[in-house]
């Protein structure tokens, strides 16, 4: 028995598509992932721990993370090349349950947005066009927002620049929703818990080590104790202590 | 077939491999992850009188050859452990289960052991007295000869079962702390707990773990770790856990060398949850390369004559010609 998730990635291109903001594809093992807004825990040359990304889209051929240099081991991801390899834990945690919702909205920040894209695929397959409203700093931030557009998906983008923040456009977007998914910087999502009165599921972050429930590192009192590896990094908005 | 078991004291173990403290939750975590049945004994989350929800985060970070934490002893608290952690462990996982106990004070201590022991599954109880993130508690009583004295005796009077003392390195002489650990009654010693270290944000001119410091683990304490179980394998005669950066095969056979008669595994298995499995399915190998038949008969194998065996007495009583434990051929020295 073995059934850890981890496997070894060849990476099919490592491509930059924002001011810092790069997309990587890669090719391997996919079969550990199950619901959008899980996580791959990659292990990164001349770092200790690994460094948890989303999963921004799969397929039975492998995936794409989208991952902004913030530091040292996104940087030196950024400078990995076609054909390198990556050892990468994949499927992590508990994602979305897009089950749950007839007319969805997405709520993303910044790279908080990569694993709403996986999310509105799993709903454009289900026959659901979700709506989404997408915040950044500014215009040279902008990730996914045409992709999204692409799948048919109203998409609102706000940003910081102009003085826009995601909840100034949910009034006009929340409308017809029933639930909202959001993802990014834990100012945002507070601003969406007490503004958006839908019921929601939100991802949050967390530094962790082992990104497999073993070592308590990211047990958060924002969720009354739980790990956010494990026990999220979704969760429901009941479940969070704001 | 390479003979893998060893024992520590009355403890007999299949093979050398355990999980660290801290590193292995309950059980019911890693046992989603790989086999636990293959490992020689378990050892639990370090558990206090009443639940910790530990320190704010973040809690971890890292640096090139480890990484630092700051959990702060959460857990869910003696009761919670002894009701439903151990039993369910113990539906999990057959061979011995190790209790890791920690306080805030010497009665806490004795509190904690005497509760965990009243537990059938508990084969043994690990007392931390060298937990570096917590204010008051923990690390100041390992790294005091008198107060490790004193915890020790108190957990020797609360239990029948054995006692492994787990030491700090964060001390200047840690034979001091580790001989009287020994005089109380200890009957083996886990060596070594985390080293106290930070690390800094340059952006924001701050510590990064909001607990300001840390324990360090992984690869760069390793060589620390060598060398105080072979300064203390001199000092005691009682058996000593080895931990602190094994990840490899070859590092688990060093660490017996040095005097270990058995090893824990911590921060590896928290970046490659396959390296207990790969350790111990890369052994046999690693032990034929060397010409060693078995692993016990390395336990100390660096040690000066005079000091060989002293603390392990199967392979005492096996030189004397009367093997203790049976099942451990008996071969001639390489
Ligand atoms: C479940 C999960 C999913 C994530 N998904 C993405 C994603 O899709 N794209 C993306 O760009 N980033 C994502 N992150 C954040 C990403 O993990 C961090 O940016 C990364 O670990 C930073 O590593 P570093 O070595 O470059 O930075 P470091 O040098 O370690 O730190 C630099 C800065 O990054 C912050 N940071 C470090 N670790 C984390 C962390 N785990 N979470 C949040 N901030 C952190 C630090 O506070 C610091 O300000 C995710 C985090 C989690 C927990
Ligand atoms: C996240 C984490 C949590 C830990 N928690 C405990 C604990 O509760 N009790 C304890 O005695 N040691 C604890 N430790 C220390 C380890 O058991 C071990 O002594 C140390 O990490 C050195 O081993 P390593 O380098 O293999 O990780 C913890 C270590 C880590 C990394």
């Amino acid at each position: 028995m073995n059934n850890t998730a981890q496997s070894i990635y060849t990476i099919a291109y490592n491509v930059q598509i924002a001011r810092q903001v790069y997309r990587m594809r890669l090719i391997g093992d996919t079969s550990y992932i199950e619901t959008p807004g899980q996580f791959a825990n990659v292990n990164i040359d001349g770092l200790f721990l690994r460094r948890p990304i989303s999963i921004a889209d799969s397929d039975g051929f492998g995936l794409d993370i989208i991952y902004k240099t913030v530091g040292e081991g996104t940087t030196r991801l950024s400078r990995m090349k076609t054909g390198d390899t990556l050892d990468a834990l994949v499927g992590l945690g508990s994602g979305y349950d897009s089950k749950t919702s007839k007319r969805p909205l997405l709520i993303g920040g910044g790279v908080g947005v990569p694993p709403l894209f996986g999310l509105a695929k799993r709903f454009v397959k289900a026959g659901i066009k979700p709506k989404a409203i997408l915040g950044f700093q500014a215009e040279e931030d902008v990730i996914l927002a045409s992709e999204l557009r692409a799948l048919g998906c109203e998409t609102v983008v706000t940003l910081d620049a102009n003085g826009k923040r995601v909840t100034d456009a949910l009034p006009e977007v929340m409308g017809e929703c029933d639930e909202y998914f959001a993802c990014g910087p834990i100012p945002m999502l507070k601003a969406v818990f007490y503004a958006c009165p839908l019921p929601g599921q939100l991802s949050l972050e967390a530094r962790m080590a082992c990104g497999l429930g073993l070592c308590q590192g990211c047990s958060s009192s924002d969720v009354r104790g739980q790990r956010i590896c494990v026990n999220g990094p979704v969760f429901p908005k009941e479940e969070l202590a704001w | 077939m390479v003979d893998l078991s060893t024992h520590i004291g009355s403890l007999v173990l299949q093979n050398p491999v355990m999980p660290a403290s801290g590193t292995f939750g309950f059980g019911w975590e890693a046992s989603k992850l790989y086999d636990i049945n293959r490992l020689g004994a378990v050892v639990t989350k370090g558990t206090t009188r009443r639940a910790r929800a530990g320190n704010q985060l973040p809690r971890v970070t890292d640096c090139p050859a480890g990484m630092l934490n700051a959990v702060g002893l959460e857990n869910p608290g003696a009761e919670h452990v002894l009701s439903t952690e151990l039993p369910f462990l113990g539906t999990l996982y057959g061979g011995p289960i190790i209790a890791n106990v920690c306080g805030f004070s010497v009665d806490e201590y004795a509190y904690v052991a005497e509760r965990l022991s009243q537990s059938p599954h508990v084969a043994a109880l690990e007392i931390n007295i060298s937990c570096p993130n917590v204010e008051g508690g923990g690390m100041s009583f390992g790294t005091d000869a008198h107060i490790a004295a004193e915890i020790t005796r108190a957990v020797r009077k609360a239990t029948q079962k054995p006692i492994f003392l787990k030491l700090s390195p964060n001390v200047t002489d840690i034979t001091e702390i580790a001989r009287a650990c020994e005089a109380e009654g200890a009957d083996a010693l886990t060596l070594i707990n985390t080293l106290l270290g930070m690390r800094f944000d340059l952006q924001k001119r701050r510590p990064i773990l909001a607990n300001t410091t840390g324990g360090l683990s992984g690869p760069a304490i390793f060589p620390i770790a060598l060398r105080m179980v072979y300064q203390v394998y001199q000092a005691v005669k009682i058996p000593i856990v080895g931990v602190g950066g094994i990840s490899s095969a070859r590092d688990v056979i060093e660490m017996m060398i040095a005097g270990a008669s058995a090893v824990q595994i911590g921060s590896a298995a928290l970046v490659n949850p396959a390296a207990v499995t790969d350790i111990l399915d890369a052994l046999p190998a690693e032990l034929e390369a060397i010409r060693a038949g078995s692993l016990w008969e390395l336990i100390g194998a660096s040690q000066p004559p005079g000091n060989r065996f002293i603390n392990h007495p199967a392979k005492t009583a096996v030189l004397a010609g009367t093997p203790v434990i049976s099942r451990f051929v008996v071969r001639k020295e390489i």
